[in-house]
């Protein structure tokens, strides 16, 4: 049925698109997302994928390109990066309220300036509250099935809202790894075509994108948001449907050895692959900890979370990105706000690492724990701290 | 519409906020933005049609006699008509409410 191959991440997520028989791909160039849309145009220009590749001259025309065609009904495809989803950050906005099911692979980078095309979660974090499904990939594998669910949830008349797939700038999107590549009748199989509900056809005119005075806006509005929590068991239906065809499961919030864990961390990205392999040897010197992989970022998924926290007396949130001026990582007050009010209040200590392409090493996560713990037994005053700064 | 847009509530606003019927922009009535209305003059009015040319609604119409009259469904009140006009026949009312 499949077959495993050493692929680089980014030319996964090109033959994800393939296998997923995409109808129009609009995509600018930026490091570290460039390798994705190099190889699609590839995959095009050789008559391997019958579709319409439109060259643009900005991400901001990429989205917009994307957005008409996904309007016409086109099972529609882009990638960006950090400064680039930038610029495309209106019509992120619009795509969103519009519902339309553009599908884009995001290589999380972080933010100018200083100038760095490295990865961090400034970009995505930026583009929180756009109305987007946003989820997150760990490695190569990840990355290539998620990108095949993103078109189902997608497309899905349950759902229709744009999904953006992240996976970490050059840790994971340069890495070659061994993939299993589905062929494209078994995708077909899991990815019904595209059959959006109300296309522009001149037969049936239509006006999208028009505007909402203040008597309509707040209803609108609500509509969406209402709408966009709605997608949360059509995400998981998509993904256990996945599971079950092709055999490895993804949901909203995974968890690992959690059994009698007392201090339990949380990270998102690929940075969790590393803290597993710290649990698995904090485990064996006999230490109580946990790991959760926060996979689904929005709609955010509070009861899973509630529940995977609820025997943890520490959590460690260790956030790829600043929110400047605010309470700490972005993560960690999401966590922070799911948490609030609730029966059982663990200490929550924020953690920022890895920013602009910077590792955080095995020791560090091991020293998280122990500084964590130091915070909570002795009652620190500590906001968050960042992890490895210079001082 | 069946429904006027503030009667609409949040589960009857259609998917992507799309507007099923094409071209009822006409149906909306900006005139509620409005609050000082348009008098024109007519003692004073040449019938230049500079009101006509300037307004950016354009809701000014010529009548039969060639006077010309802002809709009030749609004018918004701005007041470049009156601004504008070179005989000053244009004079903005406050509205009542």
């Amino acid at each position: 049925m499949s077959k495993r191959r050493g692929i680089e991440a980014s030319a996964a997520v090109a033959e994800a698109v393939a296998a997923a028989n995409v109808d129009v791909i609009a995509a600018y160039p930026i490091t570290p997302q460039t390798h994705i849309v190099e190889r699609i145009s590839e995959i095009v220009a050789d008559g391997i994928l019958d579709a319409e590749f439109i060259c643009v001259e900005s991400e901001h025309s990429a989205l917009s390109a994307c957005l008409g065609s996904a309007a016409v009904g086109a099972r529609t495809f882009t990638a960006t990066a950090g400064q680039g989803l930038e610029l495309m950050h209106e019509v992120l906005y619009v795509t969103a309220s519009m519902r339309l099911p553009v599908v884009m692979v995001v290589a999380n980078r972080a933010l100018s300036g200083p100038l760095n095309v490295w990865g961090d979660h400034s970009d995505v974090m930026a583009a929180r509250d756009c109305g987007w499904i946003q989820y997150f990939a760990e490695n190569a594998q990840e990355v290539y099935d998620l990108t095949i669910c993103a078109f189902r949830i997608a497309e899905d008349h349950r759902c229709l809202f744009p999904v953006m797939v992240n996976m970490d700038g050059f840790h994971v999107s340069h890495v070659v790894e061994p993939v299993e590549l589905l062929d494209r009748d078994a995708v077909a199989s899991f990815l019904p075509p595209n059959r959006y509900p109300l296309p522009l056809h001149p037969d049936r005119p239509v006006t999208m994108g028009a505007f909402a005075p203040p008597v309509l806006y707040t209803e609108c509005r609500t509509a969406q948001e209402e709408a966009l929590r709605a997608t949360f068991p059509v995400i998981k239906e998509a993904w256990d449907d996945f599971a079950n065809r092709f055999g490895r499961r993804y949901a909203p919030v995974e968890t690992y050895r959690l059994d009698g864990a007392e201090c339990v961390l949380v990270v998102m990205g690929s940075f969790a692959e590393t803290a597993a392999a710290v649990i698995d040897r904090l485990r064996d010197a006999g230490k109580p900890v946990g790991l959760i992989r926060l996979r689904l970022w929005r709609p955010f998924p509070f009861a899973e979370i509630r529940q995977a926290l609820s025997n943890a007396r520490i959590v460690i949130v260790c956030d790829r990105s600043i929110s400047y001026g605010g309470p700490g990582g972005p993560v960690c007050s999401e966590l922070k706000a799911a948490l609030f009010g609730h029966a059982h209040q663990p200490r929550i200590v924020s953690f920022i690492a890895g920013l602009g392409g910077r590792d955080i090493l095995p020791e560090q996560f091991a020293s998280m724990v122990d500084r964590a713990t130091e915070i909570v037994e002795r009652n620190l005053p500590v906001d968050y701290e960042i992890i490895g700064v210079r001082q | 519409m069946a429904k006027k847009d503030f009667e609409l509530t949040w589960q009857e606003i259609p998917v992507g906020n799309i507007v099923l019927e094409p071209g009822n922009a006409a149906e909306y009535r900006t005139g509620d933005w409005r609050s000082q209305r348009p008098v024109v003059d007519r003692s004073k009015c040449v019938k230049c049609g500079i009101c006509f040319s300037f307004c950016p609604e354009p809701c000014i119409v010529k009548d039969e006699e060639g006077y010309y009259e802002a809709e009030l469904y749609y004018c918004k009140g701005c007041g470049i008509c009156a601004y504008e006009c070179p005989k000053g026949a244009i004079t903005m009312v406050q509205e009542e409410h």
